[in-house]
């Protein structure tokens, strides 16, 4: 017990700057874990509002290849993801005679983001689409009623409903995406875990090194599920909820 | 040649994975009916045990707990050995691997099950107490086919989950689809075409579990009246 409490305590004395921010070199660990995060999640989520829009028209035409793609990257491991961008496109001659193409895919960084962003977009689409499927008809009938056009009605009144509602399901994709960014160091880029694991090689000290890993990540899921709990309290008081 | 005559080997791979979804759902499963069972009808300290499971697992990325629980569990069982004096047992990868997505994905399925058995009405669990069933029985007869019906679309999205949560074992060192087609992608310098097959049989997979579901929630909801609107 004491034995693994001092390994513990070796691991983070040695190792707390690089967990959380910076390896001497570069930033790493919780910063880059964070950042990565922030990054795809907010491409992801500007992209998933037009794209639910239209996964729910009725012009097949645009719902289809939605559905399509979001039923692709839903039905593969994010990992394969990855792998496919990272270490996949690289090799595609079209890529290697496009400087431009070839240079952001060198990058660990541009590759993961894409990989996450584009499968937070999947999960994110459905959700929103989930949502604005639900919308209430009565609002709908109102809505049209006072003459708003198509795009009014979006912007008004189903939009900002359905983001509402879809707020606690969006919270859970938020953390699973957190969890996601675990995979950063396969496209090398140092997140925490590639920290944990440089610690390991280093020490030996396997259960200590991810251990402290896991403990980060758990500290971040639970502020993350905090910060959702008082956001859903303020845009979702119209539900009524809250009396409960 | 097709696929660079890797056909076989990719084969094995998938099967492989199959094998480590299931084996790890079965484990996950009754994990995870334990886990509820404790969390509803234990005493204080099963109740608690089983909500910090829940809560420590659910908090942490599964691939860190993966290379938590998956090296750990070799140094645990050596400590134990050593101390009762015993010879060294070595644990299959494989079934390392099992135990660990199986663990982890546990924690997932006692959410699932408890919502399920929560969502029983309580006037059936009486009706059985009230024909003088104990409590075992009410359990087996009323409750646990109940839950089943409720639980299904959760089964269903956890099972998709830790079938795609098989990728990562290629990390831990453990032969799958992922590992296979990575190889052969290595060997014959064309990684795109050989990712792009595993990403092709995991939607075939993902797909195929899909209509099951689908046949088993028309199966279990035999009887059950859906809201017309």
């Amino acid at each position: 017990m004491i034995e693994s409490l001092n390994n513990f305590l070796t691991i983070l004395n040695d190792y707390w700057k690089p967990l959380l921010f910076w390896d001497g070199t570069a930033f790493s660990g919780l910063a880059v874990t964070l950042w990565v995060l922030v990054l795809s999640l907010a491409l992801g989520l500007v992209l998933a509002i037009p794209m639910s829009v239209g996964r729910v028209s009725n012009n097949r035409w645009i719902a289809w290849p939605i559905w399509f793609f979001s039923y692709v990257f839903r039905g593969t491991p994010l990992y394969v993801q990855i792998l496919l961008i990272y270490s996949g496109v690289i090799g595609l001659q079209v890529v290697r005679d496009t400087p431009l193409l070839h240079t952001f895919f060198m990058s660990g960084y541009n590759c993961l983001v894409l990989a996450l962003m584009l499968n937070t977009l999947a999960y994110t689409t459905e959700i929103f689409a989930g949502y604005i499927k639900n919308s209430a008809h009565g609002e709908l009938d109102a809505a049209r009623a006072f003459g708003m056009s198509r795009y009014k009605m979006y912007t008004r009144v189903i939009l900002p409903s359905a983001l509402r509602r879809a707020l606690p399901a969006y919270s859970n994709e938020v953390i699973l995406m957190l969890h996601a960014t675990s995979l950063a160091f396969t496209a090398t880029v140092p997140d925490i875990l590639k920290v944990a694991r440089d610690a390991n090689a280093a020490t030996y000290l396997t259960f200590a090194a991810y251990g402290t890993a896991a403990v980060l990540y758990m500290c971040v899921s639970f502020v993350l599920v905090a910060l959702f709990r008082r956001l859903e309290k303020r845009t979702l008081g119209f539900l009524g909820h809250s009396q409960h | 040649m097709f696929l660079h005559g890797y056909g076989a080997q990719i084969l094995h791979g998938t099967w492989e994975t199959i094998k480590l979804a299931l084996l790890s759902l079965l484990v996950a499963f009754v994990l995870g009916l334990i886990g509820a069972s404790a969390k509803l009808f234990g005493n204080r300290l099963l109740r608690g045990m089983a909500q910090v499971y829940t809560t420590l697992i659910r908090g942490v990325p599964d691939l860190v707990l993966m290379l938590l629980i998956f090296f750990s569990i070799q140094m645990g069982l050596n400590e134990i050995t050593d101390m009762l004096g015993m010879e060294v047992i070595e644990i299959e990868p494989f079934y390392a691997g099992v135990l660990t997505i199986g663990f982890i994905y546990g924690a997932y399925f006692a959410e699932t099950f408890r919502g399920a058995f929560l969502a029983v009405p309580r006037g059936q669990l009486e009706a059985g107490r009230a024909y003088g069933m104990r409590s075992s029985q009410v359990f087996r007869r009323v409750l646990f086919p109940q839950m089943m019906r409720f639980a299904l679309p959760g089964i269903g999205n956890n099972w998709q989950v830790v079938l795609k949560a098989t990728a990562l074992v290629s990390i831990i060192g453990l032969t799958d689809l992922v590992q296979v087609t990575q190889g052969a992608g290595r060997a014959t310098s064309s990684m795109f075409l050989f990712i792009c097959v595993a990403g092709l049989i995991y939607l075939v997979l993902t797909s195929v579990s899909n209509i099951v579901l689908w046949l088993l929630e028309r199966k279990y909801s035999v009887g059950v009246r859906e809201a017309q609107l």
